[in-house]
């Protein structure tokens, strides 16, 4: 762990780290990757951080958290942890195939890559530049957009460790494929997971994302997740993000989606102290499917970020955005959207919509669509909403004897089901309910996460008051 | 069991009811008719405990206890039940979800066990027969999708699972085709007991073919202007509301 005592601002300290690591950063990467790195570093360079003044960034303000004196880490450390010693894992209805970063590093549990019967490669994408550099040459940094974002092009400079998954043609992973993503340090660290999935033609899969903290320690995770469906294939991808107050964490999501494939992308944000999560398709050929939901229950100081971009790039393609809040106490919420319908992007259906339930009048949401049509034969929609729970429907519910507490919740968890509903395996689908229903109820704390109980760290509970309703 | 005197409500500074009265006892049937605004649904609203009102003046006693002091909740599980004229559409909350909290919160507050799944899901279909529903309702979202008449057929499903001793139906017949009339009228009919009461809100005589009062009531102008048994609602289906109108003004002016 390199822990420097100056006090350069964070983007000079970043840059001066890359050139002091150069040698551990490059690790086994190819030439095609160190390129990408060099782009990136100099995009980081001329942009800097994002700061409230640029128009994507307006309701979010990261400047304090830049003053941190985070700590970096360029090597595995966490290969020969013995992660069972800070988690049981309690897989019971949920059959998963399961991997873990901690701190940013892939733990071996068994192999660093593991090859499954069927030709499907799950594992470390530091083994996976090794293994497979033509892959890695093929796709990383295909979908990523370093221009268009500092985090992006930052992340880009010092890519070393994530996920990797490759589905090869026609084949159907069955079991889900499930990344807990841990942060456990006792001083302030900086992470920048790296994550590429491939489904060839016709390839199906499901990957399951939870972002975790162990402590209240500050920690800043600066994730880009890059997912290729080539023609046929279907991803589901969903994110569950279970953090600590102090965590601020920043998920940048690429999905490139070729002739007739699937993409179902939810975002689910339980907790989390600052969250930032963007989402840019592109539709690059006809016949594309992209579903994008997200979910967000956040209280306290709590502030959550979703940028949503969708570009129709070719004929036929099918997107729909479902974005739901529930804001508490002083939580703040920002979503946007945009629908970009290229000119040869005839019939286009594009829906967008973001509902927000304000609990108190404190709790603040800014929701911004932009639409920009190129095209003349098209359906797009889009719609906002902020408010407050119905009271009609709340005396309904009172007049059949059901208290105001117990009505509130009904309400609360009817709003969100519409988000959690439509995920397609049972199983995942209750969990995920089930850890909706306890956070509304006050009962989730973050060491409650995935498929994950913790074995001994006190719980700390991000309670909704609902007295306050 | 029900005693109503002299109350005043009123919305955002209008008054709509202006010293009204009524009492109801124990195995009794009473209709209130009126002309459209006359602040029938106000009163069944105010009995219920819909906050939006202010009682300005009055009060409601039901079963020797003050009913203005109590939460529409308590009340609910005290035993009162309204039959809205519009149900409420919640998308989300599912029938059995919904019936099932209902019913075992009236539990709890009443001292008795949660009923099971099993117990539970065998009175739904019960009830759902006694209002002739033949839907699945289980899954379905409160009043989502449901036509006129399911909702209102909802309304009398509700009511039986809950079992109150005084309901208040708010045109429960409006809408609604004869023979889902008769089904409607039927199941009120059979939770009738000598011990229940019902208010039964309409402006058609139609339902009281079905539903047989023992007293009529003719509101008008936030107060009832005129009782008398069942001839009466014959009385206003022949005549009209008009007469009463007139009647009503005679009255004011002397
Ligand atoms: N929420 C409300 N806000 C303002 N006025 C209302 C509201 N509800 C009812 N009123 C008024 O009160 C009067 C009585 O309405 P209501 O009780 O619904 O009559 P009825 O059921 O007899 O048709 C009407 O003039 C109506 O406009
Ligand atoms: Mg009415």
């Amino acid at each position: 762990m390199t822990t420097s005592i100056n006090t350069l601002p964070l983007k000079e300290r970043l840059l001066s780290l890359f050139f002091e690591h150069l040698p551990s950063i490059k690790g086994q990467a190819t030439a095609g990757v160190n390129r990408l790195r060099e782009e990136g570093l100099a995009e980081f360079e001329r942009q800097g951080f994002p700061h409230s003044k640029l128009e994507n960034w307006r309701f979010s303000d990261i400047a304090p958290l830049l003053e941190t004196d985070f700590a970096f880490n360029f090597s595995n450390q966490s290969r020969a942890f013995d992660i069972d010693k800070i988690f049981t894992c309690d897989v019971y209805d949920l059959d998963t195939f399961s991997v873990t970063l901690l701190n940013g590093w892939f733990v071996y549990k068994h192999a660093p890559l593991t090859r499954l019967e069927n030709g499907t490669v799950i594992g470390s994408l530091a083994k996976a530049m090794e293994l497979y550099p033509e892959l890695i040459d093929k796709y990383l940094g295909k979908a990523a957009k370093p221009k268009n974002s500092a985090l992006t092009a930052l992340n880009t400079a010092f890519i070393q460790d994530g996920l990797f998954i490759y589905v090869p043609e026609g084949v159907v992973v069955e079991k889900p494929i499930q990344l807990i993503n841990i942060v456990d340090s006792p001083t302030p660290v900086f992470l920048q997971p790296r994550h590429l999935t491939i489904a060839e033609r016709g390839a199906k899969l499901t990957l399951v994302h939870c972002d975790h903290s162990l402590t209240h320690n500050i920690s800043m995770t600066n994730t880009v997740v890059e997912i290729f469906a080539e023609p046929g294939a279907e991803v589901d991808h969903y994110k569950i993000q279970n953090k600590g107050k102090n965590s601020a964490l920043f998920t940048s999501s690429y999905l490139h989606l070729e002739k007739e494939s699937k993409i179902h992308s939810n975002i689910i944000t339980l907790n989390g102290g600052f969250t930032r999560n963007n989402v840019d398709v592109r539709l690059n050929d006809e016949l594309g499917h992209a579903d994008l939901k997200g979910l967000y229950l956040v209280d306290h100081n709590q502030h959550v970020d979703n940028q949503v971009f969708i570009d129709h790039a070719a004929p036929n393609c099918f997107s729909n955005q479902l974005y739901k809040g529930i804001l508490d106490d002083q939580a703040r919420g920002v979503f946007s959207g945009r629908i970009l319908v290229e000119r040869d992007a005839q019939q286009t259906l594009a829906y967008q919509n973001n509902k927000n339930l304000l609990l108190t009048d404190e709790a603040k949401v800014n929701t911004q669509p932009h639409l920009e049509i190129y095209a003349d034969d098209v359906k797009c929609s889009h719609g906002a909403t902020v408010g407050q729970l119905d009271p009609d429907a709340m005396f309904y519910l009172r007049s059949r004897g059901i208290g105001e507490h117990a009505a509130r919740q009904l309400l609360m968890l009817a709003f969100a089901d519409e988000v959690v509903q439509k995920i397609s395996i049972e199983a995942l689908s209750q969990r995920i309910g089930n850890m909706v229903e306890k956070r509304l109820r006050g009962e989730l704390s973050i060491c409650d996460q995935c498929v994950l109980h913790c074995s001994d760290k006190g719980p700390a509970t991000f309670n909704i008051d609902m007295s306050k309703i | 069991m029900l005693h109503i005197k002299d109350l005043s409500v009123s919305i955002n500074g209008k008054t709509i009811l202006k010293g009204f009265n009524l009492d109801v006892k124990p195995g009794e049937v009473h209709a209130i008719m009126g002309p459209n605004g006359t602040g029938k649904s106000t009163l069944a609203a105010v009995i219920a405990g819909r906050e939006m009102f202010d009682v300005d003046h009055g009060e409601i006693s039901y079963r020797g206890q003050d009913l203005l002091e109590m939460a529409p909740e308590i009340r609910a599980r005290e035993g009162i039940f309204l039959g809205f004229q519009y149900p409420v559409e919640i998308p989300g909350v599912s029938m059995a979800n919904f019936m099932r909290t209902a019913l075992n919160e009236k539990r709890k507050y009443l001292g008795l066990e949660p009923l099971s799944g099993a117990e539970f899901l065998k009175l739904m279909e019960e009830k759902k027969n006694l209002v002739e529903i033949h839907s699945k309702l289980t899954n379905r979202s409160v009043n989502e999708g449901f036509s006129g008449g399911e909702k209102k057929k909802n309304e009398i499903f509700q009511m039986a699972m809950l079992e109150p001793k005084l309901a208040i139906l708010d045109e429960t017949d409006s809408g609604l085709d004869i023979d889902a009339l008769k089904v409607v009228a039927n199941g009120v009919n059979k939770l009738r007991s000598s011990e229940n009461a019902t208010i039964v809100i309409t402006h058609y005589q139609r339902l009281l073919d079905y539903i047989v009062p023992d007293f009529v009531h003719v509101l008008f102008d936030g107060r009832i202007v005129k009782s008398g048994g069942k001839e009466l609602a014959l009385e206003l289906e022949s005549k009209g509301y008009e007469w009463i109108k007139k009647e009503a003004n005679g009255v004011a002016a002397n």
